[in-house]
């Protein structure tokens, strides 16, 4: 569907900032991570070769699809426009970046928040979800990258 | 066995952005240093270098280059890099030869001259780099101090003005210290009316980087009794542990902390001290000044309670009630800190234990600390290093 909604919207494709990070299902998209499959121990970015748990000598890791919602750790923005190999539109435009809490995994991941969402409009504790979205476009695609929105049900009375 | 050596002699060359080579801020810091002690460099061992990765092959054999500098006399040298903790490796390499009993007298030193601008990423597309992927996703070094900022704000109702009031006390202490590149007060209001980098820290709430040397001569006790300094200040312990895994906070260039669903998670910052204290038999109570890597005016906040001077959460309320000022109970940073230096890498550990060395002699001037009888530094860098070091009269 979503490809679709691209090629009527235009010619670009599009494809992921980072290969293998992300499943691409525009509704519901995890961080691909794994887990050690002697401790249980979940990596994001994956880890290939060894478990770094210093009480296991794991070696082997299955991918696991992490938790697509968390809770805000702590959050900040890009008030100027970050150095290569950041590629920014023109001109730049500030962006809020959140450290969201996932439960099962305590792990904080860091993501940039959508557009419209201001350090002013986040709490610590406020229930976040992973979205798909674009972090920047060149002439041949658009590249797209995960970012945390605040769950609609924070906005309730909003 | 006592792990104590003594420190004869300290050096400095003024932090700035002088443009030269890196040499001659260490040699104009050993020197010093040298003067200081009353050795004589052709007394010296060992020369324990901290390397600089920035400054080509000389940087990273730094400890062979300052000897060369100084004049080749036969002693034995070693480098250390250890990122931030680049000066106590170098410091805890000299203890180790002296305390073996290989060498009785040794000279650390640590130089560095910075790019112009903004330290940029390697060029090309490496998305197994951790460092090249949060640069891609637009994270920089101020958004993971931004995070630890904000994250205070919302556990213990830290304001902006707290962080300002850091700034401000720093700015005072640096106004008095001739080593200091930034010497000018500000108020709050100026902080306030600086650029907003990743809110909520604005320009002023940020170290830059800077040029720099710092040096020490250190000896055995026994050296220092036998040429009339059994007075010296001394070295109670160094700290240089790694992190214990998983991680509880957070840590540049990383995209996410490690997963603390099997094993406990550790705050590394918070243990970095605590060998530190173990290894000196000093509790957290004896501490009379503090020298902690203020890399923003936010950590310099959670530096204290880590270093256990308060406890979580405390710590802005020492600021407000001017604790933490040259002249209060417990004085931080009274250099000026990272605030009025700017990070020279591998000479700021070095520095830390310079300052924390005329306090503790009473030769710190309009920045005394008023009966200065243990001072503790800490310092954390990339990968893993950091350090802590505990100086005693
Ligand atoms: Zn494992």
């Amino acid at each position: 569907m979503s490809e679709e909604t691209n090629a009527a919207a235009g010619t670009k494709t599009r494809q992921p900032a980072l290969e293998g990070w992300f499943t691409l299902n525009q509704d519901q998209p995890h961080l691909i991570g794994n887990q050690c499959n002697r401790c249980g121990t979940y990596y994001f970015p994956r880890a290939r070769h060894f478990c770094k748990n210093p009480a296991c000598d794991g070696e082997q890791f299955d991918d696991v699809e992490l938790s697509r919602t968390g809770r805000v750790w702590s959050f900040t923005n890009a008030e100027y426009q970050p150095p290569p190999p950041y590629v920014a539109a023109e001109p730049f435009v500030p962006f809020t970046i959140a450290a969201v809490e996932l439960a099962k995994e305590k792990m904080i991941v860091l993501g940039q928040v959508v557009a419209g969402v201001n350090p002013s409009d986040l709490k610590a504790g406020m229930e976040m979800e992973l979205v798909l979205d674009t972090l920047f476009e060149d002439d041949s695609a658009e590249h797209i990258t995960w970012k945390w929105k605040p769950v609609a049900s924070n906005h309730h009375e909003s | 066995m006592s792990h104590d050596i003594a420190i004869l002699g300290v050096g400095m060359h003024p932090w700035g952005k002088w443009g030269r080579n890196f040499t001659e801020y260490g040699v104009k810091a050993a020197r010093d240093a040298l003067a200081d002690s009353g050795v004589a460099w052709q007394d010296i061992g060992f020369v324990s270098g901290a390397a600089t990765m920035r400054c080509g092959y000389p940087g990273y054999v730094a400890g062979a280059t300052f000897a060369q500098a100084l004049g080749w006399q036969g002693a034995e040298v070693n480098t250390s890099y250890a990122a931030c903790a680049s000066g106590s490796q170098a410091l805890a390499a000299a203890r180790s030869k002296i305390l073996s009993g290989a060498c009785e007298v040794a000279l650390v030193v640590g130089a560095d001259t910075t790019p112009k601008g903004f330290l940029a990423p390697q060029k090309g597309e490496r998305p197994d780099d951790p460092d090249w992927v949060r640069f891609r996703l637009g994270i920089t070094n101020p958004t993971y101090f931004a995070l630890y900022a904000r994250r205070r704000m919302e556990m213990y109702g830290d304001t902006q003005d707290d962080f300002a009031r850091v700034k401000v006390k720093n700015a005072e202490h640096g106004f008095e210290n001739p080593n200091a590149r930034y010497r000018k007060k500000f108020t709050a209001d100026d902080v306030a009316a600086s650029n907003m980098v990743a809110d909520p820290l604005r320009l002023m709430d940020i170290c830059a980087t800077s040029d720099g040397g710092a040096a020490l001569v250190v000896s055995s006790l026994e050296y220092a009794r036998k040429i009339g300094r059994g007075d010296a200040v001394k070295v109670a312990a160094i700290s240089t542990v790694t992190p214990t895994y998983a991680s509880a906070v957070i840590e540049m260039p990383d995209i996410a902390t490690d997963s603390a669903a099997v094993v406990e998670a550790h705050s590394f910052r918070a243990a970095l001290p605590v060998k530190a204290y173990e290894e000196a038999g000093i509790s957290p109570q004896d501490v009379s000044v503090a020298e902690v890597y203020d890399l923003s005016t936010a950590l310099e906040l959670d530096w204290m309670e880590d270093l256990q001077l308060c406890e979580r959460g405390q710590a802005a309320r020492l600021v407000r009630d001017g604790v933490t000022k040259v002249g209060g109970r417990l004085p931080v940073n009274p250099s000026g800190g990272l605030a009025c230096f700017g990070e020279a890498v591998p000479a700021q550990a070095i520095a830390q234990v310079c300052e924390l060395t005329w306090q503790l002699r009473g030769q710190a001037g309009a920045r005394q600390v008023n009966n200065a009888q243990v001072g503790i530094t800490a310092n954390q860098g990339l990968f893993g290093h950091g350090s802590s070091v505990i100086l005693k009269r």
